[in-house]
């Protein structure tokens, strides 16, 4: 493998852009097909299919073994709320692969001290959320419970199709929550699509324990979906 | 980006960069590929390992039965110049010193990065 083709590789990578390192195993020889690069190619039904499920696999391009070695892009995180169980969730986030951003517009919340090497945002969601561009590679997370934060947030992520979306708040808090989006124009399925209260329901109590319910259930919604 | 965190979980993003970083310091790189696996495997198809000339490894292709094995192999690709397949699992016990004590079987992909 030429070491141009892997640094072509982690470009693709660095820019969240889909691409499958493509190797014929008898010979060795490689080379990086794009999604937008699909047509005419010898592997193109096998690649179509890995670029969906997001799944590496080894398939025949006529009579040649190849190696399809997906790369679409790392999911990211984005959590509003700099609050205690964000401190875990940010933590946690790296072991698993999320890219995680947190914003908050409270100065005081949002400090490096209380979230080292995580990328924070001190600015209101709607201004901080649209240059991030969150997609459908995308987990959203709205923890801090106070609608003037939480809700313009929810508008932007439901908006841009994020295939995860959270919000904190009893059954209540959600119920309120849900009149207000209604209200701002939302259908009842996409609403649907908000889980609340957040996270797996495994009886958690401490804010870690809510963090690792919370992750659970992104990875859940992330797998199944690759499953499906 | 963040760095390879010493003795932490390495993810992939951190694994094909360090193949990429060792490369462009000079040193002999290979990288290992998980191509295929059968019954119950530890790490997935694609998982990825980069070992340099001296041994020094980064990433996961078993998480941790087979990686030595690997790791010998890839020395020699990286040598030799020539890719290799290798395959570890119950089957092969004979063949090989290490298998995967779960009851699993994996190929892996070794390829020099030039």
């Amino acid at each position: 493998m030429d070491l141009a083709l892997l640094s072509a590789l982690n470009r693709h990578r660095a820019a969240r852009e889909a691409v499958a390192l493509v190797t014929d195993l008898a010979s060795a020889a490689a080379r990086l097909v794009t999604p937008e690069g699909l047509a005419g190619d010898p592997a193109a039904e096998a690649l179509a299919e890995a670029f969906r499920t997001g799944k590496s696999m080894k398939s025949m391009a006529g009579d040649r073994e190849t190696f399809i070695d997906v790369h679409v892009p790392p999911v990211r995180l984005i959590v509003i709320g700099a609050v205690h169980i964000s401190q875990a969730l940010a933590e946690m986030a790296r072991l698993v692969e999320l890219d995680c951003t947190l914003i908050d517009p409270r100065e005081a919340f949002a400090t490096p001290e209380r979230f080292p090497n995580v990328r924070l945002i001190a600015e209101w969601p709607d201004v901080a959320l649209p240059p991030l561009k969150p997609d459908r590679y995308t987990a959203f997370v709205a923890l801090t419970h106070d609608p003037k934060i939480d809700d313009p947030a929810l508008t932007v992520a439901l908006r841009a199709g994020c295939f995860y979306i959270g919000a904190l708040g009893s059954r209540k808090t959600h119920a309120k929550r849900l009149e207000r989006l209604a209200a701002a124009g939302f259908s009842e399925r996409d609403l649907a699509r908000i889980h609340a209260p957040i996270g797996l329901d495994i009886g958690a109590v401490s804010p870690a324990e809510i963090a690792v319910s919370i992750l659970a259930e992104i990875i859940g919604t992330q797998r199944q979906r690759r499953r499906s | 980006m963040s760095e390879p965190v010493a003795g932490g979980l390495a993810t992939e993003t951190e694994i094909l960069a360090t193949a990429e970083a060792w490369r462009k310091a000079g040193r002999g790189v290979a990288l290992a590929t998980v191509t295929e696996t059968w019954g119950s495997a530890p790490r997935p198809v694609g998982s990825h390992l980069v070992i340099d000339g001296e041994g020094n490894f980064l990433g996961s292709v078993s998480g941790g039965c087979v990686e030595g094995a690997v790791v010998t192999e890839a020395i020699d690709v990286i040598a030799s110049g020539v890719p290799k397949r290798l395959e570890f699992g119950v089957a092969d016990e004979t063949a090989w010193r290490v298998g995967l004590s779960c009851g699993g079987r994996i190929a892996v992909h070794v390829v020099p990065v030039n």
